[in-house]
């Protein structure tokens, strides 16, 4: 391309082959569940023992080490479902359209997390489980959007066909992602504003923001795991009629 | 980069862009209903609904909280920093509530102007800090507080 360097270039040409990602794949999978379970098992020990209470919301407030992570990752996963959906429209490159589809269960999890986490957290602390401000029902319309994702893509018999459609209503629901973050600047909601993703310095002490982080960064390894368990199925369901996909069958003795 | 995907590109960028323009046009047409509750300012002023029920959100006032017939009926005032709206309410309060902290009434205005809450809910704020953190805070914001009152 224009700037990027050419072994880059040249990484994601190989990695865009099905068979390539495919044995990639199978030898990064180890790394990352090691580097996974060290960042969870830290960042857990960090949040729910280290640190200290709160001083409002005493020892209650840690399900911020669940919940704030879930929610960052759903609106994550759902940028990138939508630009390797955009990819996908494009350049017509498969492993996008099985990258997009395959991130769609993962971030529905994390959003569905990220309601049930904060509801349980709204009611101790609020004095309810449920508000329809702006910021709880944009985070309820990412569910719903993430739902219709993969509804629409079974709906479709040709996985290409549905691709493209998913593509588009992916590429649609983008807009919501602005909503949901800048939603507690916007309007008047009953969810406090940012803490951490916010101009200037984060409004949570060092000692309680370091496994919030590390947390996040779990999170963010969990969904590669998560996605490249599915996106090698989803590939291998795509592909089975072709030479990669036969070769490697007999050769491990499934078929 | 070859025409058809360029086409493709500059589609997928209008489609976006459009879908932009549609939300944030209706958004903002639909500001107000959006708001999840009203300032005291508003209440004052008169732009509150009458006799609809409808949420009040601000910070109770230091010192205003108080249970004229010590029973489960509170009194107290909220503000936005520019005006004040006393307001009434009988059940349990959320443990977050206390003097100086935000919190957002679900109920009606009185014809005396008081707002009778039917439900009364706790908005925390985004800071988060150990105890002894915010003792400390306590101290060096006193003495400057003093100064200005």
């Amino acid at each position: 391309m224009f700037l990027v360097p050419d072994p880059v270039v040249r990484f994601f040409h190989r990695m865009a082959s099905p068979p390539h990602f495919y044995a990639f794949s199978e030898r990064l999978m180890p790394w990352l569940v090691v580097i996974f379970l060290l960042l969870t098992v830290t960042g857990l020990y960090g949040g729910l023992y280290l640190a200290p209470p709160d001083y409002q919301q005493g020892d209650s407030y840690r399900i911020i080490y669940i919940h704030v992570p879930a929610a960052w990752m759903s609106l994550f996963i759902y940028v990138v479902m939508a630009i390797a959906g955009a990819i996908g429209l494009i350049w017509r490159i498969k492993l996008a359209e099985v990258v997009m589809i395959s991130s769609a269960s993962v971030g529905a999890s994390f959003t569905f997390i990220a309601l049930v986490t904060g509801s349980l957290w709204g009611k101790p602390m609020w004095g309810t489980w449920w508000v329809w401000d702006a910021r709880l029902t944009s985070e309820l319309i990412l569910l719903f959007l993430y739902l219709g994702v993969i509804g629409l893509y079974g709906a479709i018999d040709d996985k290409r066909t549905a691709s493209k459609a998913v593509a588009i209503l992916a590429l649609v629901g983008v807009v919501n992602i602005p909503i949901i973050h800048y939603s507690v600047e916007w309007w008047n909601t009953l969810h406090q504003g940012p803490t951490v993703a916010k101009v200037g310095k984060p409004s949570i002490h060092l000692s309680m923001l370091t496994p919030l982080l590390l947390m996040a960064l779990a999170f963010k390894v969990y969904y590669a795991i998560a996605l490249i368990l599915q996106a090698r199925v989803e590939l291998l369901q795509r592909e089975r009629n072709s030479q990669w996909v036969k070769v490697k069958a007999t050769e491990e003795g499934g078929l | 980069m070859k025409t058809a995907r360029r086409q493709r590109l500059i589609l997928i960028g209008l489609m976006v862009l459009g879908a932009g323009i549609a939300t944030a046009f209706a958004l903002k047409s639909f500001n107000e209903n959006l708001m999840y509750f009203f300032p005291p300012t508003d209440v004052v002023e008169g732009k509150a609904p009458k006799d609809a029920l409808f949420r009040l959100g601000g910070m109770v006032i230091k010192g205003s909280v108080e249970r004229p017939d010590n029973g489960m009926m509170v009194r107290f005032k909220l503000t936005d920093f520019n005006k004040e709206v006393a307001v009434e309410y009988t059940g349990i309060l959320p443990d977050l509530f206390r003097e100086g902290q935000g919190i957002v009434a679900h109920g009606k205005l009185n014809p005396q102007g008081v707002f009778v809450a039917e439900e009364v809910l706790a908005k925390h704020d985004e800071n988060y800090m150990p105890p002894e953190v915010k003792a400390s805070l306590k101290k060096q914001i006193t003495p400057a507080q003093g100064q200005n009152p």
